[in-house]
């Protein structure tokens, strides 16, 4: 028999028996930023393609909830902090090696174009709406004037803050479940699936529901490609890694993933999705709900199992 | 139970009792915010010396106070030949022992209130007092004998002068029969001389290091665990017999999985081993020792192969082990242990361990065992103490002959009303004694206890024996007094001096001070000539060349040998103090006493069906009870566990973390329960916990219902007749699930 | 310079000094600790072996722990020890999430803490740590690995010794005596 024991009766707090330090702000924090990504890289693309008109809910409407979807997510990743008061020295340095300096500088930069995406489109929901000073007219103008390469901007930020949320957890060697570089790729679709999904719900346009669950199915499609890609690099991995994949394979993860985030996030409403193409008729908010919730929760199983996956020694 | 006018004050009455307390804690806290004040001002951190006294090797160290003027750390001193700078981690956490809020922290009287027994506060005044005038009356009633002091640590010479002058000799500590007892008397007998405390092995020079359950690394006695690394450091041999894979077992080149029980069986072997194959030291053997022959003759038969179908260890690792002892010597120490009442014949096994030691040639030698010398501190002058009517001893006339201290379990004994019985105790003065962990066979104490007039204790924490007693005086922490001077033999003579490193917290009083006052009191003032205790200390340190002022600034002072003795000169001639004037291989005394002169192995009982042998131990972060609810020290272990092999475990469905109650032979259940930890490190005929721990005093906030306290499961108590030592390892347990009363048989 | 600590696991008795030290010198809270014992026991009664660590922060050559840190908060000190500056950390959790040893822990006054070698409080006036200074088997040796003749280079040279898990590639400064 091997025992092997901390005999000191160490228990710090968040980190014994085994650690917690992040709890539902992060997950959420993730979830919401590749929801924004989504949403504003296809808002941005459709911009840059000239679609605005054929898509407007992409391109005019959608964004409307990425300023309070990225504002919520900093408020999460503030609540967070355990030492608030200081929460200004994130901005007092850019540090490239660390993605949670990125992700705080990259949402600095998406915020504000999120706003002034907004503010562009903001006479689409009140038409009635004047800016009252004249600079803020001039501003709209500037604006308008430069949208496609605002749209650019916009398109490669959230491209990084999609990719972003997967890479703040692939960057922790620590956690063997977090350490693949599969990570990046898989949130990112994961955000963009979810953007997709938010468009289909928010939108009153047949067609372009249509378009966005077709776009939809191609991503699950991706995403099942790269959670299975996932499990087989573990698998082929190390120890650490093999029972990293084993919290998932029969371990207490086992259940929540596949039955929720896999089955009922992924599978079932690409199943409905593909019905509702073929023309059956269904509710066609489902669909989309589910995505989004399967999202949601599979930050959250991601964030939770990584933090018991660990090395031994 | 029948109803007793003195019953154990319920945690409920105490606990109000110190609800209303917490007013005064703040009244008293201002002393010491004064002295913050004052400290606030220097940049230089204070520090103050002192020894420590979480445990009784007595290291002497430094307490440092952070800018707050709050005592921060506490670290050994460099010139302290107990520590040499470091202190173990009881010390270390010492700290713990003076900020714990649940600590004693005014004297309490018992009283009636609506017919309920309870405690109520009182003045140090009204406290002494009251035990003052009881103690008057019981000497005039029954003579002054009649009052006993039970006493360990520091506390001791203070009341022990008090008691003295009073006019008793009945001072007894757990240290002796409940401890080293049977092997001082061992070594007496056989060297005319005593092992002391520190230990006078020679452990740093040895070349082979005998642990015959001395579990150093989990015991911290601190230079003795020092110097066993610097043993390993120069490639020593250690041979560790333990039923347990200890942790010094670990760091052994040999380690003997002894079936517990039977260890005279295998010294016996080692002996005839080491006879028969001429590997003793003829020399020594012949210029220093009494007896060869009758030994040589009486160990014929025990041959290892004998002890094998005793022990369980292969003859050839008896042989082996033999041979690297005598390759070593004399620099090989086949270690007295400390904490050796075991099985009753303890003495007897101690003796064997003494013979060894002899034919070996250690005793005198570098590597084995030194001869330690003591500061000489003379005695302020006070009058000759009264010479009482009736010797403690009296009291347990005709039984424990050979015993060279009081036996504690003798004075118990001899509360409890007897027919032949001339003075039976009526008042105790419990010093620094947990008694109810410390002695076995708790309803026995219960029992004197209860046909006590007066029970005072003198502690720092409300512990179990707080609650049987009639006066609880609050004695402030070893950081916020002084004491009488360090001088434990060592090498080299040497004193320490402990100085407060702050004023005492609450309404709590150093036992100089309690002591004295009691003294006067009782009228006795001239025993107590000194205005404090500052100017007893600098006194005796004038006299010596030294002074207060001096030791306050070094708190260790050394002295040159008187004699340059500590190992004996080749060929030297030595006279021992023994009857025969050499070593006794060959006990004169044990034969006059009417035991067996050379030591005889007996079996002992062994485990019925379905039980296990309840064997106990240290954990190296904690010191028996007294540090279960310091708060440095729980954090670092907070319970004891329950350590049960892994096929005992399978067998009663046993898994780690679980939590089971045990019960005795004799039916006792144990009153929490203690979580179980399956390791391969423990025999499968035995279960181990660590000591001190199942306290059942709600007040100790940390320590309450963790674990299991073994005390109250060793109720069947092996006295050992040489001196009176309680055999406490022949208890057997088995488990109890909680949700049975009765424990599950095993299948068979 | 580049400071390290060495561990002889053949002494240490896992008596958890170093712990209540650091605790007491570095006014640790009570709760928390920067360093711990891991006890190891491997095999079958009666052929046991047990191998016993004081583990804390190993100081790593490449920590993760700096380079995922947002703020700069996390970095390297001389003679590379990794410290945290307490009025730069904003509390996140990135470092504690990237120690592969979990020798980091949140502070209750909100910033993370962590063994720091006692570099400013000890060592850098002359002292060892105050783990290495306690230890009453005189198992922990401490000093610089660029000078040959320091306690650390010498037992280094002389014992077999590992470090722990070495394939994360962190480079650890703490090497244990085997
Ligand atoms: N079952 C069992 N019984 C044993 C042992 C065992 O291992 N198992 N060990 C035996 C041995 S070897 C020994 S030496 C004895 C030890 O027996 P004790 O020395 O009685 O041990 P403790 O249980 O620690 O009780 C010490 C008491 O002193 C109090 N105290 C601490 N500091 C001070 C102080 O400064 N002043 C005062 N006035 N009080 C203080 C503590 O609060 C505590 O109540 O026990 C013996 N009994
Ligand atoms: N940390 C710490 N250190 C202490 C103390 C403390 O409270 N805490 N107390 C101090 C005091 S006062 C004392 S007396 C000493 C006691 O320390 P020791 O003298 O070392 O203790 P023992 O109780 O004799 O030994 C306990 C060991 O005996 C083993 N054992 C049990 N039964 C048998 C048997 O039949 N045969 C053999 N060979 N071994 C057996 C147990 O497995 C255990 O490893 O410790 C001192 N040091
Ligand atoms: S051995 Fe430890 S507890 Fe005992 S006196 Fe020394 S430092 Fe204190
Ligand atoms: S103080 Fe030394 S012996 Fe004790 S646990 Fe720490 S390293 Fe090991
Ligand atoms: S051990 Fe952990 S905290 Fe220390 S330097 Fe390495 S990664 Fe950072
Ligand atoms: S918790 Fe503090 S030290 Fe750690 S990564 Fe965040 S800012 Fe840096
Ligand atoms: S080096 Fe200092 S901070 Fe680090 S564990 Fe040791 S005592 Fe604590
Ligand atoms: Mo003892």
């Amino acid at each position: 028999m091997k025992e092997e024991l901390i005999v000191s009766g160490r228990m710090n707090h968040l980190i014994d028996p085994q650690l917690q330090i992040w709890h539902w702000h992060i997950p959420l924090y993730l979830f919401l930023g590749g929801l924004a990504a989504g949403i504003l890289f296809f808002a941005a693309l459709n911009t840059i393609l000239g679609k605005e008109e054929k898509y407007p809910t992409a391109v005019k409407i959608a964004p409307f909830i990425t300023p309070f979807l990225l504002i919520i997510g900093l408020i999460a990743l503030f609540l967070d902090l355990n030492h608030k008061l200081f929460f200004w020295r994130l901005y007092t340095t850019i540090r490239i090696e660390s993605p949670m300096s990125w992700g705080a500088w990259t949402l600095m930069v998406v915020t504000p174009l999120s706003l002034i995406w907004c503010a562009v489109n903001i006479k689409e929901i009140f038409p009635k709406m004047e800016w009252k000073y004249q600079f803020l007219k001039d501003l709209d103008a500037f604006f308008r004037r430069n949208l496609i390469f605002i749209s650019w901007l916009l398109l490669i930020f959230s491209l990084i803050l999609g990719v972003y949320t997967g890479i703040l957890f692939s960057a922790f060697n620590a956690r063997p479940l977090w350490n693949t570089s599969i990570l990046g790729p898989l949130f990112l679709t994961s955000g963009l699936s979810t953007g997709a999904a938010a468009i289909v719900l928010l939108s009153k346009n047949h067609n372009e529901r249509n378009h966005f669950a077709r776009i939809d199915l191609m991503l699950i499609g991706i995403e099942i490609f790269l959670i299975i890609h996932m499990f087989m690099g573990f698998l082929a991995s190390t120890q650490v890694h093999i029972e990293a994949a084993q919290l998932f394979l029969g371990g207490p993860y086992t259940t929540p993933f596949w039955l929720f985030v896999f089955t009922l996030g992924l599978v079932f409403p690409a199943t409905l999705e593909i019905l509702e193409l073929r023309g059956f008729k269904l509710p066609y908010w489902i669909a989309p709900v589910l995505v989004l919730f399967g999202g949601l929760l599979f930050r959250f199983i991601i964030a939770y199992a990584g933090q018991v996956s660990r090395w031994l020694y | 139970m029948t109803s007793t006018r003195r019953q154990f004050i319920k945690i409920s009455a105490l606990g109000a009792g110190s609800i209303a307390l917490s007013g005064s804690a703040l009244k008293w806290t201002s002393a010491s915010s004064i002295l913050e004040k004052l400290n606030t001002g220097s940049v230089k951190p204070l520090r103050t010396p002192t020894y420590c006294e979480v445990c009784f090797w007595q290291c002497a160290g430094w307490v440092y106070k952070d800018e707050k003027g709050e005592i921060q750390k506490i670290i050994g001193n460099d010139d302290d030949p107990h520590c040499n700078g470091r202190f173990c981690p009881r010390g270390t956490g010492g700290v713990g022992q003076y900020t714990d809020t649940d600590r004693l922290k005014t004297p309490l009287i018992r009283t009636k209130i609506d017919g309920i027994e309870t405690f109520r506060e009182a003045s140090w005044d009204e406290a002494l007092d009251l035990i003052a005038s009881r103690m008057k009356e019981i000497k005039s009633k029954y003579g002054s004998e009649c009052v006993a002091l039970f006493t360990h640590g520091s506390g001791g010479s203070h009341f022990g002068q008090m008691l003295k002058a009073f006019g008793s000799q009945s001072i007894t500590a757990p240290s002796f029969a409940q401890c080293r007892g049977p092997r001082e008397v061992a070594f007496l007998t056989t060297f005319g001389d005593i092992i002391y405390s520190p230990e006078r092995t020679d452990i740093r020079d040895t070349r082979c290091l005998v642990l015959i359950g001395s579990h150093i690394g989990e015991n911290m006695h601190n230079g003795q665990i020092q110097e066993m690394s610097d043993a390993i450091d120069k490639g020593a041999t250690i041979i560790t017999v333990d039923p347990r894979f200890s942790t010094a077992a670990s760091k052994s080149k040999y380690w003997l999985p002894i079936k517990p029980s039977t260890d005279m069986a295998l010294l016996l072997a080692w002996i005839n081993v080491i006879i028969e194959n001429n590997w003793y030291d003829k020399d020594y053997v012949e210029r220093y020792t009494f007896g060869f022959d009758q030994l040589k003759e009486h160990v014929k038969p025990f041959t290892p192969e004998w002890s094998y179908g005793i022990t369980t260890i292969d003859p050839n690792v008896i042989r082996r082990t033999a041979k690297e002892m005598h390759d070593a010597s004399p620099a090989v120490i086949i270690h007295p242990g400390r904490h050796v009442t075991w099985y009753g014949d303890d003495t007897q096994r101690l003796r064997a361990v003494a013979i060894l030691n002899a034919l070996l040639g250690s005793w005198g030698r570098r590597g084995g065992f030194y001869n330690p010398a003591k500061a000489q501190v003379p005695d302020y002058p006070v009058p000759d103490f009264p010479v009482p009517e009736h010797l403690p001893m009296e009291a347990y006339k005709g039984k424990y002959k050979l015993a060279n201290e009081v036996v504690s379990n003798g004075i118990c004994d001899a509360t409890i009303p007897t027919p032949d019985q001339n003075c039976n105790f009526k008042i105790w003065i419990v010093n620094g004694t947990n008694l109810m962990a410390a002695l076995p066979d708790q309803q026995n104490t219960i029992k004197a206890i209860e046909s006590l007039e007066l029970l005072v204790v003198v502690d720092t924490m409300p512990v179990e024996i707080t609650g049987y007693a009639d006066v609880v005086l609050p004695e402030c922490t070893y950081l916020e007094r002084y004491d009488m001077i360090r001088k434990s033999p060592h090498r080299e003579p040497n004193i320490a001096v402990r100085v407060p490193a702050t004023e005492p917290k609450y309404n709590s009083k150093p036992a100089s001070w309690i002591a004295k006052q009691l003294a006067e009191k009782l009228d006795l003032g001239a025993w107590f000539p000194w205005t404090n205790i500052e100017e007893l200390l600098d006194w005796q340190l004038k006299e010596i060349g030294s002074s207060l002022e001096e030791m306050k600034r070094i708190g260790v002072k050394k002295f040159p040998r008187a004699y340059d003795d500590l190992y004996f000169t080749p060929g030297e001639d030595v006279s021992f103090n023994t009857n025969t004037g050499k070593i006794e291989l060959y006990s004169t005394d044990m034969e006059a006493e009417g035991f067996n002169p050379l030591p005889v192995y007996t079996p002992h009982e062994e485990p019925p069906e379905g039980f296990y042998r309840l064997i106990y131990g240290r954990a190296p972060m904690h010191t028996f009870s007294r540090t279960a609810n310091n708060p440095n020290l729980t954090d670092l272990m907070d319970e004891n566990t329950l350590w049960v092999n892994p096929k005992v475990a399978k067998l009663w469905g046993l898994s780690s973390g679980q939590y089971v109650k045990l019960r005795n032979q004799d039916d006792k259940l144990s009153t929490f329960s203690i979580k179980v930890r399956v390791t391969e490190r423990i025999r499968w005929d035995s279960v181990y916990m660590v000591h001190g721990f199942g306290h059942n005093n709600k007040n100790l906030s940390r320590a309450f219902g963790r674990g299991i306290n073994d005390t109250e499961l060793i109720t069947r108590v092996k006295i050992d007749p040489v001196m009176g030592g309680t055999g406490m390892r022949g208890n057997f347990v088995t488990f109890v699930f909680e949700n049975e009363t009765i424990g599950k048989e095993s299948e068979s | 310079m580049r400071y390290a600590m060495t561990v002889d696991t053949k002494k240490c008795v896992g008596c958890s000094d170093c712990v209540v030290a650091c605790q007491t010198e570095n006014k640790v809270p009570i709760g928390y600790c920067r360093d711990w014992i891991v006890e190891v026991t491997d095999g079958t009664y009666p052929q046991l072996e047990i191998e016993i660590r004081s583990e804390r922060c190993n100081h790593c050559d490449n920590s993760p722990c700096v380079r995922c840190c947002p703020t700069g908060a996390s970095h390297y000190a001389d003679g590379g020890v990794v410290l945290v500056t307490p009025n730069k950390c904003i509390g996140c959790g990135a470092c504690i999430a990237s120690c592969p040893y979990d020798a980091r822990y949140p502070h209750p006054d909100g910033y993370v803490d962590k063994c720091t070698f006692c570099l400013e409080n000890r060592v850098k006036k002359g002292l060892d740590p105050a783990c290495v200074s306690v230890c009453p088997t005189k198992c922990m040796y401490f000093g610089d690995l660029d000078d040959p003749n320091s306690p650390v280079s010498l037992v280094l040279k002389k014992r077999k010794w590992k470090t722990l898990i070495p394939e994360a590639g962190t480079m650890p400064h703490l090497y244990f005596l085997i």
